[in-house]
């Protein structure tokens, strides 16, 4: 399974710092654009952008830590976000939450094959037409399981293309 | 060559904009019928989206509840012409949903092309910002001021007095950041306008910026929306080009340059001095206030932090005047509010109109009540922090007073809609739950309050010395509203208190 994501070196986190415009110099951006560039914050990375932005590492770790989007794991090929907020509690994403635990994963947790993550988030901005999942960078509305497992397989052809 | 318009919003394409636009292209293609399809925002009937509108000599006619296999049905029935169909709504600006409204902020919404400048010119944009620039700084300031714009992200400070703080503070640099962080639930109209109107919002910052005396922007969003986010890169590198923004704002000789932020998923960067530690790239901690982010804010330099909606009213009050927009709404509550209808909705989607219109009218006249059909038993009003209001209580008007003397607030303008097989312990747990995942922990009530919130929750649930734990709930939500260093967890109690107020048998195992 090919990834969306390029394959980390020092080097190539470096050059990523390197190309970032000077007012963007800053802890949380140049974390998010390593993120953006691996999928996720290697350890090493942490030290690196700690000495571009000119910070302690402590200080860049708890950046790092703060923020809910921000990993230091590799994710998987596809990406469900699952809004668990009021709106999409009033229609039914707990109950919903129950069926992608058994279709796909649980919450906060892999598919077994490895190829998606289930994450929960709070809000997504489509509280008129909920329940609501964001896979990879499609929203989907009124998503059911059903709906949710089409998603994810067109979104894995994506990735593999 | 007939133009049919197919939105480009996140929550149309959700449920197949994409799909349906690209099979009109494709049957179209088929048929040799020259279409030029332009994708428009929402109008913000999110009840009858993917809405398909064609330009006939009546007016724009629209097609509501488009799917992809229903397009080749429409060119059958001579959609393009404006023909019969079982779909067909009518002329779009005659639907007394959207007629009936009050439409200031989002007067554009759903009528032009997000990222065309010209298009958003020819439907009135850019007359404000030009007029601000006559009128000069003061002048500007004051008509904000006059107009009573009230900050539109849930606090409710008038909009002026900020201005024209950051206006008379003295310093080498100044800000505008604009808080774009839509962290509630139940709301979306800050993400319709980066979408659908994204122009507004930078024409809003841009007087901002040349009042205020600040030549740097940012606007703070959300990783949450990526549709929203590539539709303001595209906007502003529109604006740049055609020097709207840069050194030289439409050749005033002033400068003002704008760029965008995302976060990365904390709610509590919707908090305005949570969002300026978050904009310096660091952990997303509140600060204690004073001092007040006017005169010490992004790198301790005078910064207006104002909401997108805030932001996105000032263009129409410079070009139509303060008195105009004065007009709208009641009393301390002056001009438009746009109410976001959502949750178990009918007919959900954006309300915009004068304060003082019920929270019954939104939720039966607008809203038609609930998708499921069941009875409404419950009114969620101004995102996670807001109260819950029961059925019989929704003729409560919605202004800032009106709203605080029924044990609530206007909050965003997010109204979440519930059917009557809620449980309202298990949304006071969440509230409690809410907060402690989002809390930045920096202050006890917040941090520990919302912890234990949960726990004693989690007893009252399971009928565990009942009585005893609704007094120390109660106490707790007291300690979290007075002793919390923010709304988070100063706010957090709303929601808990006004279900145990209305809803006491869901407490009762």
């Amino acid at each position: 399974m090919t990834s969306r994501h390029a394959t980390w070196s020092v080097e190539a986190g470096q050059q990523v710092l390197d190309s970032m415009p000077s007012d963007e110099r800053l802890i949380l951006p140049a974390l998010q654009a390593i993120q953006h560039e691996f999928g996720y914050i290697p350890r090493e990375a942490v030290t690196i952008v700690a000495s571009f932005v000119n910070v302690s590492v402590a200080d860049t770790h708890g950046v790092l830590t703060f923020y809910h989007e921000l990993r230091t794991t590799p994710p998987a090929p596809v990406t469900v976000q699952l809004c668990m907020a009021e709106a999409c509690q009033a229609v039914g994403v707990r109950e919903l939450a129950q069926d992608v635990a058994t279709a796909i994963a649980p919450l906060g947790q892999r598919s077994s094959d490895g190829s998606v993550d289930v994450v929960e988030v709070f809000c997504l901005g489509n509280c008129a037409l909920g329940p609501t999942a964001l896979v990879n960078e499609r929203l989907i509305g009124k998503v059911t399981a059903e709906s949710l497992v089409r998603a994810v397989a067109t979104a894995r052809e994506g990735v593999n293309a | 060559m007939t133009r049919v318009y197919v939105p480009r919003d996140s929550a149309a394409r959700s449920i197949g904009a994409d799909e349906v636009a690209v099979a009109i292209l494709t049957e179209a293609a088929l048929r040799g019928v020259d279409v030029e399809l332009v994708r428009n925002g929402s109008r913000g009937m999110l009840w009858c989206e993917p809405l398909v509108e064609v330009v006939t000599d009546a007016g724009r006619i629209g097609y509501g509840s488009i799917s992809a296999d229903k397009v080749g049905e429409l060119f059958d029935s001579g959609f393009l012409a404006g023909g019969e169909h079982e779909s067909r709504l009518g002329v779009v600006d005659d639907i007394a949903w959207l007629k009936d409204q009050q439409r200031v902020t989002f007067a554009r919404m759903g009528i032009i092309d997000p990222v065309n400048l010209d298009d958003y010119e020819a439907h009135g944009g850019l007359r404000g910002l030009r007029r601000a620039l006559e009128l000069g700084a003061e002048a500007t300031v004051e008509e904000v001021l006059a107009s009573g714009l009230r900050g539109r992200g849930g606090a409710g400070f008038p909009a002026g007095i900020k201005w024209r703080t950051v206006m008379q503070a003295p310093a080498d640099q100044k800000y505008v950041a604009c808080n774009a962080d839509e962290g509630d639930s139940g709301t979306f109209a800050d993400r319709m306008l980066m979408e659908g109107d994204p122009f507004t919002l930078i024409e809003g910052m841009t007087i901002a910026g040349v009042s205020t005396g600040a030549t740097i922007g940012y606007i703070y969003s959300r990783s949450e929306y990526p549709d929203a986010n590539n539709t303001l890169r595209e906007a502003l590198a529109v604006a740049y080009d055609r020097g709207l923004l840069g050194a030289d704002v439409l050749g005033s000789g002033k400068s003002f340059d704008l760029s965008l932020r995302v976060g990365a998923g904390a709610y509590i960067c919707g908090e305005e001095t949570a969002m300026l530690d978050s904009l310096e790239g660091l952990r997303g901690m509140v600060r204690a206030k004073p001092p007040i982010p006017a005169l010490e804010g992004l790198f301790g330099k005078p910064t207006l932090v104002n909401n997108v909606m805030t932001l996105g009213s000032v263009p129409a009050i410079l070009a139509d005047g303060s008195a105009a927009y004065q007009a709208y709404g009641t009393e301390r509550s002056r001009g438009t509010q746009v109410f976001q209808i959502a949750g178990n909705v009918e007919r959900g989607g954006i309300v915009e109109t004068g304060f003082g219109v019920t929270l019954a009218e939104l939720v039966e006249t607008y809203g038609g009540g609930t998708w499921s059909g069941l009875p409404v038993r419950a009114v969620q009003v101004g995102g996670p922090l807001g109260a819950y209001f029961p059925a019989d209580k929704l003729d409560v008007s919605l202004d800032y007073e009106s709203m605080i003397a029924a044990g609530g607030m206007v909050g965003h303008g997010g109204i979440v809609i519930f059917d009557e097989t809620v449980d309202m312990s298990l949304q006071a747990r969440f509230a409690m739950e809410f907060c402690s995942k989002e809390s930045c922990g920096k202050c006890t009530p917040c941090r520990i309050g919302s912890v234990r919130g949960v726990e004693t929750i989690d007893k009252i649930r399971e009928g565990v010395d009942t009585a005893n734990n609704l007094v120390l709930l109660n106490d707790l939500c007291e300690l979290m509203t007075d002793g919390s260093l923010c709304a988070m967890g100063g706010l957090t109690p709303m929601p808990v208190q006004s279900a145990l107020r209305h809803f006491p048998e869901d407490f009762q195992r």
